[in-house]
């Protein structure tokens, strides 16, 4: 694995770039462990300054430096794409693992299951669980629930593959060497899905992110935490265009845009690795 | 004389088609034979695409349940086998291996690790040396040894190599049948005949009994004690290899045997298509009549 | 050793796979310094095993290689009547002039030629009536009346290519290649996918067309028993070299290299129950070839001049040539034909 990312760096303009803005990012977000202000105090600098030496990205209309407001933003919105892409890899994994190799019944019972995520309306049961839980929700709630409903398309991916590998004769070896379904299923089988979950988790993340930036900027999620959505949507309560803090909604959006960029040119990149056998015949052998 | 292997009047049938059509395929019809134990041999089932060879090899190695008939091995059905540890024993008496040796090993992993996995879960070894033991006295069966192997990924050995790896795999339980679909025909000319000659030697040495599934005469020929000649999932004529091969009887038998290439006449631009009369006999009547057995021990289907 | 009557001439071809793979660049010599010459009217069957560069040879004969691949030295001369071109030197409108008129090319699986959703009337159509260069209504008769001459139905033209066999396809695929009368094939193993059963006959008609038409055909397969039944002459290839050439008969009952012996010498054969051995070792990796002959890690003959010298290609009898420091010493390993056969009924 860390060879291929050093190849990938090396090698691969779009993983480089890809990982520097992302990096850039992601130092950002940490910059905010070593904030002087809390992300919930207002009213602590002059308010509606323009980006200037003092103040890098300016302040907004309730008095908070836009600067180390966006570092906790983006701590934030990064630790939940994260956790919604962990959450939904290691159910997509399961559920396409299980299906494609076990099949029978257990592939049909699994993928009835699976047809009825894909089909769920995913943003109303948002605004709804909002309803419900108001100010109770958190971004971990949040993150466990679109965890819970991102999987069913990554799963089918899965699925289709390891069905693939099912009937591949190095499968039956390994059945006629005594290992056991598990065994089989994680260590010779989640290899060759490695490569596309890598893929599909960063694509997760940037579906998240999304997800979440257009459920805050609507008003619904807990407001009180700072994300990137929640930034525009006071932004927008300010009516920052109308009176001219411009700053205010256009940095956060030049910065979620980069993060998307290097996210998409990561999977891009990776996707390069996504066969492992053409990887194989074109690093080495035959 | 006990029954190593006892296949009785097995037949299988796939459903084809979707919803609206669905049609039945007959793959494998009432096929009967018997190996013995203590005596080993080189049965070989012949036959093209679509004989049902591969279906019968998938059904005893118990990858496919047969739609009607039994295969008994060693006293115990596939039915009698469901429980993990009744398979389990099953794989220390049987083992297969496959046609391609490129895709006998996960290219992403070393080769020993199959190795190491059978003797760890057939032989119930725990000991490390005791495994690389069995692992080296089951390669050097097969002209290998551990050294050669270690820490070895699939692209990193020939086809021949690979074969000879999955060979030596199957025979880490010692196994009485080891079944092998096509094992040679996705390997080099010049390496195959190491793996024709290995399947000899493991008979005549090690005691093993084989079951060689190809649609090569010639190979078919060289190793085989007993043959069995199938045609679109019936048998047509099977018996003692040799005297079948050398004077075919079911005008299928015939035609195969036409139309094997042969290198007498190499250069002369000698080129004759197979009798027509053979190939119509062979063909209208597929599947009809009934195995009569013949003095000379073969039974011949007319 | 070039003449007119040659359609095709290759002098000194060189043509490497050249990666630069993350960084990592890979020369793989897949055609190394191979001369030969095709006659007209002659099937030159090509032999060798997997990855000793035949399949990348036959690529550059057709003129249809890609990056990777590429031409590095040599050249390569086809005669058609008063043109002569060589495709490597021509400009692509010249190239494609030539393509199905004067050089057309069989390939291994027929899926690939005839289009599964069309019938085969429009593959017959997009491959043949451009070149042809002649009405619909003659191009249609001639057509027919080549189909006729193959023993192929004409209302073949009607049918989908899942209407029909494997046999039956693959003929098809031989009369698409051979309707414009080309006098030049290529045939990439076009009976390997095949059953024994059809093998014989899908053979038997490329000799018959060929024969019928007077053209050259140039037959790839690893099997030397097909080659036994086809070939006029054989060209024998090992990691990336053409080791020995000649005709048919004298390679099988006289082989002057030692690989050539083997392959002919290990075949079984139905009534012949001596024990044939294996060759040991393992088929070279062309990205790191042996020096010297690259056959000698596994030749039985081999001495320390193998090792390191390149033994050239030399004529040791008529149209015979061998690539082998010891040729005189090479004997072949079993009966053949000429000396008794055993009795087969």
């Amino acid at each position: 694995m860390f060879a291929i990312i050093r190849d990938l760096t090396r090698y691969n303009i779009e993983f480089a770039i890809g990982c520097v803005l992302v990096g850039i990012i992601t130092l950002f977000a940490l910059a905010s462990f070593f904030a002087p202000v809390g992300p919930t105090m207002i009213y602590v600098v002059p308010p509606d300054m323009p980006p200037s030496l003092s103040y890098w990205f300016g302040t907004n209309s309730r008095g908070q430096d836009l600067f180390w407001q966006l570092s906790y933003a983006f701590r934030n919105t990064l630790t939940f794409g994260v956790m919604v892409a962990a959450i939904s890899r290691i159910i997509s994994i399961t559920v396409g693992l299980l299906a494609g190799y076990l099949g029978g019944w257990v592939d049909r019972v699994l993928m009835f299951f699976n047809d009825i995520f894909v089909s769920l309306p995913i943003f109303p049961i948002l605004i709804l669980v909002y309803f419900v839980l108001r100010s109770n929700l958190d971004m971990f709630t949040l993150a466990l629930i679109m965890g819970c409903l991102g999987w069913p398309f990554d799963a089918r991916l899965i699925r289709s593959v390891s069905l693939g590998l099912r009937h591949r004769e190095f499968t039956r070896h390994a059945t006629f060497s005594g290992m056991t379904p598990r065994k089989i299923m994680f260590e010779e089988h989640l290899p060759y899905v490695m490569p596309i979950v890598l893929a599909t988790a960063i694509a997760n993340m940037i579906w998240s992110i999304g997800m979440e930036v257009t459920l805050a900027v609507l008003g619904f999620t807990n407001l009180n935490i700072p994300t990137v959505g929640t930034t525009l949507y006071w932004a927008n309560n300010h009516s920052a265009m109308i009176v001219g803090v411009w700053w205010w909604i256009l940095i956060p959006v030049i910065l979620i845009v980069t993060l998307f960029i290097g996210l998409f040119l990561l999977t891009v990149s990776l996707n390069e690795y996504i066969d492992p056998r053409s990887r194989l015949r074109r690093m080495g052998g035959a | 004389m006990t029954a190593l292997l006892d296949v009785t009047a097995v037949s299988k049938r796939f459903a084809m088609g979707g919803i609206l059509s669905r049609k039945q395929t007959d793959a494998v019809v009432d096929v009967s034979f018997t190996l013995a134990s203590g005596t080993p041999e080189i049965f070989t089932i012949i036959g093209e695409s679509g004989s049902g060879k591969t279906t019968l090899a998938r059904m005893i190695l118990g990858l496919e349940d047969p739609s009607d008939g039994q295969i008994v091995f060693e006293g115990s059905s596939a039915e009698e086998r469901r429980n993990a540890a009744r398979r389990l024993a099953f794989m220390r008496r049987v083992q297969p291996v496959f046609q391609n040796p490129f895709e006998a090993f996960n290219p992403l992993k070393q080769v020993e690790r199959y190795l190491e996995a059978t003797a760890r879960t057939l032989l119930g070894l725990k000991d490390r040396t005791a495994i690389e033991d069995a692992m080296d006295g089951a390669l050097q069966k097969v002209g290998l040894s551990y050294a050669e192997i270690k820490g070895r990924f699939p692209h990193e050995l020939s086809g021949g190599q690979l074969q000879r790896v999955a060979i030596a795999r199957a025979l880490i339980p010692e196994p009485a049948l080891l079944i092998a679909d096509e094992p040679v025909s996705m390997v080099d000319a010049s390496l195959r005949m190491s793996i024709v000659n290995l399947l000899r030697d493991l008979r005549d040495t090690f005691g093993v009994s084989v079951i060689y599934i190809t649609h090569d005469l010639a190979t078919a020929y060289y190793i085989s004690d007993r043959i069995m000649i199938m045609q679109k999932g019936h048998v047509v004529e099977m018996g003692p290899a040799r005297p079948v091969l050398e004077t075919p009887q079911h005008p299928y038998s015939r035609l195969l045997k036409q139309s094997v290439l042969s290198t007498e006449n190499a250069g002369q631009g000698v080129l004759e298509p197979a009798d027509r009369s053979i190939a119509r006999a062979a063909w209208e009547n597929a599947g009809s009549g009934r195995l009569v057995e013949k003095p000379d021990g073969r039974m011949v289907r007319e | 050793m070039a003449d007119s009557t040659d359609i095709l001439t290759v002098k000194g071809l060189k043509a490497y796979y050249r990666m630069a793979y993350f960084g990592i660049d890979r020369e793989v010599r897949a055609v190394d310094d191979i001369t030969l010459s095709i006659r007209r009217n002659e099937v030159y069957g090509i032999a060798g095993e997997s990855s000793s560069g035949k399949t990348s040879l036959i690529k550059v004969l057709a003129a249809a290689i890609r990056p990777p691949l590429e031409v590095v030295d040599g050249a390569l001369t086809y005669r058609f009547g008063d043109i002569e071109i060589d495709p490597y030197k021509a400009s692509s409108e010249e190239v494609n002039a030539i393509r199905w008129k004067h050089l057309s090319y069989i390939m291994q699986g027929s899926m690939s030629v005839l289009n599964p959703v069309r019938r085969i009337r429009h593959s017959f159509s997009d491959f043949a009536f451009q070149p042809m260069g002649v009405d619909k209504k003659t191009f249609w008769e001639r057509t027919r009346a080549h189909l006729e001459r193959l023993n192929l139905s004409p209302d073949i033209l009607r049918a989908y290519p899942h209407e029909l066999s494997g046999g039956m396809r693959q003929r098809v695929t031989i009369a698409l290649a051979t309707v414009c009368q080309p006098e030049f094939i290529i045939a990439d193993e076009p009976t390997t996918a095949l059953d024994v059963v059809v093998q014989k006959d899908v053979l038997a008609m490329i000799r018959d067309v060929q024969r019928q038409m007077g053209s050259s055909v140039v037959f790839v397969t690893h099997d030397m028993s097909v080659h036994a039944n086809i070939a006029d002459r054989i060209g024998i290839v090992y990691a990336g070299r053409l080791v020995e050439e000649g005709p048919t008969r004298t390679l099988f009952t006289a082989p002057k290299h030692p690989y050539t012996a083997h392959l002919v010498g290990s075949l079984p054969r139905i009534g012949d129950t001596t024990t044939k051995a294996a060759l040991e070792g393992r088929p070279p990796n062309l990205a790191d070839p042996p020096s010297g002959c690259r056959f000698h890690p596994r030749c039985p003959l081999a001495i320390d001049k193998c090792k390191t010298e390149v033994p050239p290609l030399e004529t040791v009898g008529q149209s015979h040539r061998s690539a082998c420091w010891r040729a005189d010493e090479v004997k072949p390993l079993a009966p053949v034909a000429g000396q008794p056969a055993q009795v087969t009924p």
